[in-house]
């Protein structure tokens, strides 16, 4: 069977006009939904787990309603969804968690000015760190920026307020922010839905005043952003955002986000005081509610922003004592905490299983073209600024050659200042994927070249954008859509930032690529190497003749399983104490790097 | 505001106890999320809440994939919590295993896929002797203490039928005769989601799947799908102690013969050679030196030897 993406099904599940108005969807799929229903009509967004889905599945719906595109970065992204509100359309951009970083400088000014037509921002966190660099709560930002923020707690809600979003957006306006987890993204359930809304476009606005950020006009922004609190506050303590869910017990617990389904799991006998809006707070109705328990619990994953808000107000709530500050809640994770609270009993629990499984993490690809440019790093013994994307899967064993890794763009800039600080023995390089080149390795690299460092760049340009799962960028050639656009060449780009030394070499070529990489660390100056090979998933599966091992030459020397390429295993023989390998006929897909580091020559394809 | 006022009766229904929870895990690639869409797609066609959850970020890699499907009159939690699961589905028999405390201790059902996976890191392991990290736990060991548990080679019989990939297609019709939904909708829905070409392939598979439980309901007790064939890669070592044993092996360097091309200071596994200030080889991290011969086999100048020291093991070539 084979696996269908979330993309394909919401092709259907995005099929307008269609009568069953119940399915099954993912948070992701109901919240572009949700924004095809509000009457979106430009979405811009660079790809991050856990929210990559959302933009991909708003381009499955008409072109005529809405354009929806991949962006170089997330401030770009979110720069053409605020110039769309400007010229009168509703716009959504769409990211992960630490994409907020990059967007911030947009929308940091952004709510100063407020909206033309509707302006939502999806930003989902990964709390447990399923797929990031780390476990930063975005509700801080809606502090920062002053951005009301609803908080969806299953696929339903994710369409029903990414909906409300955008009339609120314009009701009170400002840009308003939606803000997921993980576990919303990627959790499927029934979720009703409508048509759309087809709502008109706006007239542009000429005003100045109001949208020109010079000090005197932001001056007059910042206190049209305390007085826009107030009045969200005043409508919030009245609005269906928050519920009251009134329980036979004498507890109070006030919680959102999918934390809101653990409590109603583990203590359906509560009083809870959900909430829909996590900024600013219903403040009111939060008073009311702490009069009417005996003791108040908050639940909230990660940062305790609302605790502290709550405790600001003079009430006593109980909050991160018992429930973690840090990784992703979970039913048992819950109770476990209640039954520390004293208000759940321990339950007890049969003795476990006694069972071992290997640890299983994920693995670069059987054939992937990043592995031989860390084979030839480990070769130079360089000191390796390594950046995020499916090659930072080359920091662990067996190939373990990456130094640091920091943001997204990072490698350039990191080795700079390697550079500049002087007392390095070893050739310091970066390396850095295409899409993140793109993404923010530009302005980096033209700092190296400006400031004459004496570094090595490697391009790891696999043609796609892979970690997040075969996104298309600026130098595919293809768009969101699939249609063919402009490429763009790093070559010419680099030689017209002014790197003296550019050279391009064939992934597969281990010789080649091992011979270029020293050559660049040679030269003195800023010098790139693009390793140029597509990834072997996407766009398309690549397969090449499958190779196989001639079991009787091998002598177990294990250089192959160096490559850390997951076709090559141990094989049942054994030589001098020492396992034989051999290569699993399905996973391997030719790429032929094994034979050519094979001691023995043991290792040919498999003859017809 | 809301309010929703309930009495205790309303409560009762919504505790999640006649919630049933299904645990479908295995490797990225071999269509976890894919099997479980079908089983929620099921489920919500028969008319229950049912939420489905998975963490996919990182499936396409090869690593662990797990999820959760949940279904009943309500459905709060997208997530099983421990030792909850009714149904552990495991699509690869480690993962199997590791998942196997989220599965209910008295009244809970295993269905294994009895293929081994056996990932990369279990294959580090340099040291004389060692044997892969792979579990050695087998499928009779387990099944005997479990409440009800079927372990079958669907790869296998997936291979028989024509395409080890419809594995998990097997597995479905494993399932189907242990929860209790029509059979036509299993494969109304299984027709549905696979691509056409290939529906007949994969009802057969699931029809395999399937009688593959009554049958072995009918020998009285689920017979265990060959482990031999498929653990395979679990050959015993030879025999060497399995604590870490005293270096039976010494890296004899011959620096006058080294002219410093620093082939074996790149080979190394364990990057413990480097050239000193004079460019002649020099062991830097004795400690770390397995003894692989790699740069034995390699240098050109002779100037490597890995030299066994046959007092310390009598462990002699254990090559086929
Ligand atoms: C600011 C930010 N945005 C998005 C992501 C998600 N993300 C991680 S890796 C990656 C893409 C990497 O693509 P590329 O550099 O081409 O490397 P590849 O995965 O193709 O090897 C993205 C978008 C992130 N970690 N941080
Ligand atoms: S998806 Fe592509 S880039 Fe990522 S590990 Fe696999 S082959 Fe390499
Ligand atoms: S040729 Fe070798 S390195 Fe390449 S995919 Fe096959 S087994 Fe892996």
């Amino acid at each position: 069977m084979n696996y269908q993406s979330n993309a394909d099904s919401a092709k259907s599940a995005g099929k307008t006009g269609s009568k069953n108005n119940n399915r099954p969807m993912t948070g992701n799929e109901a919240i572009a939904r949700g924004a095809w229903e509000a009457g979106v009509r430009v979405g811009a967004a660079y790809p991050g787990t856990p929210s990559t889905e959302i933009m991909e599945n708003l381009a499955t719906y008409p072109v005529e309603d809405v354009k929806a595109q991949w962006s170089t970065n997330e401030k770009v992204a979110c720069d053409v969804a605020i110039g769309a509100s400007f010229a009168g359309a509703r716009a959504m951009t769409s990211m992960k968690h630490v994409g907020m970083n990059v967007a911030s400088d947009a929308f940091m000014s952004k709510t100063y000015i407020g909206v033309n037509a509707g302006l939502v921002l999806i930003v989902c966190d990964d709390p447990g760190i399923h797929s990031s660099q780390n476990e930063q709560d975005s509700r801080y930002y809606s502090r920062l920026s002053m951005m009301p923020t609803l908080e969806p707690s299953d696929a339903q809600e994710a369409l029903d307020f990414t909906k409300l979003a955008f009339d609120l957006s314009e009701q009170f306006d400002t840009p308003v922010m939606v803000r997921g987890t993980t576990r919303l993204s990627h959790t499927r359930s029934a979720v009703q839905v409508n048509e759309r809304n087809d709502v008109p476009m706006r007239e542009f606005v000429e005003n100045p005043d109001k949208n020109v950020m010079i000090p005197s006009n932001a001056r007059t922004g910042h206190p049209r952003l305390i007085k826009r609190e107030e009045a969200l506050q005043e409508f919030l303590n009245s609005s269906d955002l928050t519920r009251l869910e009134k329980g036979s017990s004498k507890i109070g617990v006030i919680t959102l986000s999918t934390a809101y389904t653990y409590v109603k799991e583990v203590l359906p006998e509560a009083n809870v005081l959900k909430l829909g809006c996590s900024y600013p707070l219903p403040d009111e109705t939060i008073k009311k509610f702490a009069d009417s328990v005996d003791r108040l619990f908050i639940v909230e994953e990660l940062e305790p922003i609302i605790e502290k808000e709550i405790l600001a107000m003079g009430i006593k709530v109980e909050g991160k004592e018992f429930f973690s500050r840090m990784g992703e809640f979970s039913p048992e994770s819950v109770r476990d905490s209640f039954v520390q609270a004293g208000v759940l009993e321990a339950e007890e629990d049969a003795a476990d299983w006694d069972v071992y499984a290997p640890p299983r993490p994920p693995v670069l690809c059987a054939g992937c073209p990043h592995i031989s440019s860390y084979m030839s790093l480990r070769g130079l013994d360089a000191r390796v600024a390594g950046d995020i994307g499916c090659y930072t899967l080359a920091a662990v064993k067996p190939l373990s050659s990456i130094d640091t890794c920091v943001a997204m763009g990072s490698s350039i800039g990191n080795a700079i200042g390697m550079a500049k600080a002087g007392g390095q023995v070893r050739p310091i390089v970066a390396t850095i994927g295409d899409s993140t080149m793109l993404h923010s390795g530009i302005p980096p690299l033209i700092d190296a070249v400006y400031n004459n460092v004496n570094i090595t760049v490697v391009l790891l340009d696999n043609h796609i954008t892979a970690m997040t799962g075969g996104q298309n960028h600026a130098a595919t050639g293809k768009n969101l859509a699939g249609e063919e656009t402009h490429r763009v060449d790093f070559a010419a780009l680099f030689e017209a930032i002014g790197v003296q030394w550019v050279k391009q070499v064939d992934s597969y070529d281990l010789g080649a690529m091992l011979q270029t990489f020293r050559e660049a660390t040679e030269f003195k100056g800023v010098s790139v190497v693009i390793s140029d090979r597509p990834c072997v998933l996407d766009p398309v599966k690549i397969r090449g003749e499958t190779m196989m091992v001639r079991s009787e030459n091998c002598t177990a020397c294990q250089s192959c399983m160096n490559l850390g390429c997951p076709a090559i295993g141990w094989s049942d023989e054994w030589y001098d104490g020492h396992h034989k390998v051999e290569i699993n006929a399905e996973a391997c897909i030719g790429c032929s790097m094994c034979a050519q580091v094979c001691s023995t020559n043991s290792i040919v394809s498999v003859p017809k | 505001m809301n309010v929703i006022e309930k009495d205790a009766a309303a409560i009762e229904v919504t505790t999640g106890n006649d919630v049933k929870n299904v645990l479908i895990v295995g490797v990225g690639g071999q269509g976890v999320i894919m099997v479980s869409k079908v089983l929620a797609l099921i489920c919500q066609d028969q008319g229950h809440n049912v939420k489905q959850s998975e963490v996919h970020g990182m499936a396409k890699r090869g690593g662990t994939v797990f999820s959760h499907v949940r279904f009943g009159e309500k459905v709060w939690s997208p997530t099983i919590p421990k030792g909850k699961a009714d149904i552990l589905l495991a699509m690869e028999w480690a993962e199997g295993l590791r998942w196997l405390n989220h599965l209910k201790k008295k009244t809970g059902t295993l269905i294994a896929d009895t293929q081994h996976i056996v990932p990369p890191f279990a294959c580090l392991d340099r040291t004389r002797g060692a044997s892969s990290g792979y579990t050695t736990q087998l499928p009779g060991d387990i099944l005997e203490n479990l409440h009800d548990g079927y372990a079958l080679d669907a790869t296998g019989i997936a291979t028989e039928i024509g395409n080890f990939r419809v594995s998990n297609t097997v597995l479905l019709g494993t399932l189907s005769a242990i929860l209790d939904f029509p059979v036509e909708i299993w494969r109304k829905v299984i027709s549905e989601m696979v691509p056409p070409a290939t529906i007949d392939l994969n009802l057969k598979a699931f029809d395999a799947g399937r009688s593959w439980v009554e049958e072995s309901r009918k020998v009285g007790k689920a017979p265990e799908a060959k482990p031999e064939k498929k653990a395979k890669k679990q050959a015993p070592a030879p025999k060497v102690d399995s604590k870490p044993v005293d270096k039976d092996f010494e890296l004899v360097l011959t620096p006058e013969w080294c002219k410093g091309c620093d082939i074996c200071v790149k080979v190394c596994p364990e990057r413990c050679l480097i050239l000193n200030a004079e460019h002649k080889v020099e062991l830097s991290k004795p400690d770390a030196c397995t003894g692989c011969r790699i740069c034995e086999w390699l240098c050109p100048d002779f100037a490597i030897d890995v030299v066994k020291d046959a007092t310390k093991t009598n462990q002699t070539s254990a090559s086929a």
